[in-house]
């Protein structure tokens, strides 16, 4: 599902982020990539996402090449991952049902069915309850499930995430790696850069480890 | 299709929704956006009423055709026929004797009148072509002028081509006008957007990372630019109407003082359609512009 070989990223101003990485990922399955602060994790989770370009070596998702997709394809790649950003990138202005919404007026979701399957979402994280309410008045823990049911409502074939409980104390760490574990038992592919010592522990044999860009 | 519809519709309520979110800043882009149009539409309208004006002044575009003092009816009548199968527009037969009566009427006329042995008046016809351009009234003058037994044919064509040279000429300030004040709408339109695109920076990030395509993200604000121009054209609508009935009065009572009768023709509902039309398509092109330049930060 998604392949990367000799795969190398550098900045405008020389910093090698990520250098000559190879690894494959099988669809379904629940990976790791683990490091120090600085070791390329969230740089790896971009060029995976195609918010960076890859500066060298090849990166094949879906068995699209991202290295040679034009610019104009991206969105429409994108659409097949669900995000999950450690601060969440949370629309404040909007209830928490717009926040789910969104992805599906993206693809053109009539409204009806949009409603329905976004509170299908909500339900999934625990939040339907609050589906009226603005995000600033959730938990950080809230917060990351709203970021996890926007993530999943257009059903995607890989959910990304950066750091998910990064931010968050015991009990809501635990609660959201429940939920991704919940969605990996369902078949979903799951990438999660994180530093979390539960999360590697629990899936240890699934671990990419970084380190200064090299993948140990 | 559904998906098309869907996206079309929640642009245009995001559209109405950013309208609704700050009424003082809707109201002076408005306010901006309608004095922009209201200026040369008040012209284009005040223009058009007056080219109606000077069509209708009496003797402007009218041909005078005076027959020779020795015409017989048979004569007159052959010159009758020629303009009915001229089909020129609307003619009217003074006869030397009514001609005559007339000018007994007008004051201190009468005595010289009386004094004099015969009526020294041509029977004549009074012609008003329905084609006033300058150009149709010259040729069809000329023509008249070759017809058998007719002495004279009188055009106030120096007046009439004055006239239409002014009007061309302030048509043409008009367009200059309307160029500058057009700039202007796209200017504001341009500038409100740019303010948009800054204050929802996080959103348009947001939608990019999961899988918003240009188009998506440009579209509400097609959608609003096009929305405030076409609303401000309407209140120029309003405004030119407003002035214009106000104006009403004062013009009829002018021309009333002139002996004649006049009354502003006001915008139609095509003239008013059309002006919110060039509003929105000014708005979109502003709103093009605006967001072209700064998505551009987000690449």
């Amino acid at each position: 599902m998604i392949v990367a070989s000799h795969l190398s990223k550098r900045y405008p101003g020389g910093y090698e982020a990520i250098k000559d990485v190879s690894f494959a990922i099988e669809a379904g399955q629940m990976v790791l990539i683990t490091g120090h602060s600085g070791a390329g994790k969230t740089t790896l989770v971009k060029l995976i996402a195609s918010i960076e370009r890859p500066t060298s070596g090849s990166l094949v998702v879906n068995g699209q090449n991202l290295s040679a997709l034009r610019r104009s394809a991206i969105p429409y790649l994108r659409r097949n991952f669900g995000m999950v950003f450690q601060d969440q990138k949370l629309l404040f202005d909007r209830s928490v049902l717009d926040n789910v919404l969104l992805p599906l007026q993206i693809v053109g979701q009539p409204r009806r069915e949009a409603i329905r399957r976004a509170q299908a979402a909500l339900d999934k994280v625990g939040l339907l309850a609050r589906e009226k309410a603005s995000p600033i008045a959730l938990s950080g823990g809230e917060q990351q499930r709203l970021a996890i049911a926007r993530a999943v409502v257009n059903r995607p074939a890989v959910l990304l995430a950066d750091e998910p409980t990064g931010n968050l104390d015991i009990d809501s760490a635990n609660e959201i790696r429940d939920i991704f574990g919940a969605f990996h038992q369902v078949g979903v592919t799951i990438v999660v850069a994180t530093h979390d010592q539960h999360w590697i522990e629990r899936y240890h044999p699934n671990v990419l480890h970084l380190d200064h860009g090299w993948l140990l | 299709m559904n998906a098309w519809f869907a996206q079309h519709s929640a642009a245009l309520a995001s559209a109405f929704r950013r309208l609704w979110s700050a009424p003082l800043n809707t109201l002076l882009s408005l306010l901006v956006i309608g004095i922009a149009l209201t200026l040369p539409a008040f012209g284009y309208v005040l223009l058009d009423n007056l080219r109606d004006l000077g069509r209708s002044v009496s003797g402007v575009q009218q041909i005078s055709l005076f027959m020779n003092l020795d015409a017989s009816k048979k004569e007159v009548g052959e010159i009758e026929n020629r303009l009915r199968q001229a089909a020129t527009g609307k003619w009217r037969f003074v006869p030397k004797e009514e001609a005559l009566k007339r000018m007994q009427t007008s004051e201190g006329m009468a005595e010289i009148v009386a004094s004099l042995p015969r009526n020294p008046l041509p029977d004549a016809f009074i012609v008003e072509p329905t084609n006033t351009a300058p150009e149709a009234l010259e040729i069809l003058r000329k023509e008249i002028a070759g017809w058998p037994k007719v002495a004279h044919v009188q055009l106030d064509a120096a007046w009439v081509k004055r006239f239409d040279a002014f009007l061309r000429l302030a048509r043409l300030a008009l367009w200059m006008l309307a160029g500058i004040f057009a700039a202007g709408l796209v200017a504001a339109t341009f500038n409100t957007i740019r303010l948009q695109v800054m204050a929802l920076a996080a959103e348009i990030e947001v939608a990019r990372m999961i899988g918003a395509t240009d188009v998506f993200i440009r579209r509400p604000f097609y959608y609003f630019g096009a929305l405030q121009g076409a609303l401000g054209g309407l209140l120029a609508a309003a405004l030119v109407i407003g002035a214009l009935l106000l104006l009403a009065g004062p013009v009829g009572e002018l021309a009333a003082l002139y002996g004649g009768s006049f009354s502003l023709r006001l915008p139609g509902v095509i003239e008013v359609a059309a002006l919110a039309g060039i509003g929105a398509l000014l708005g979109w092109l502003g709103a093009q512009l605006s967001v072209s330049l700064s998505l551009r930060k987000f690449d």
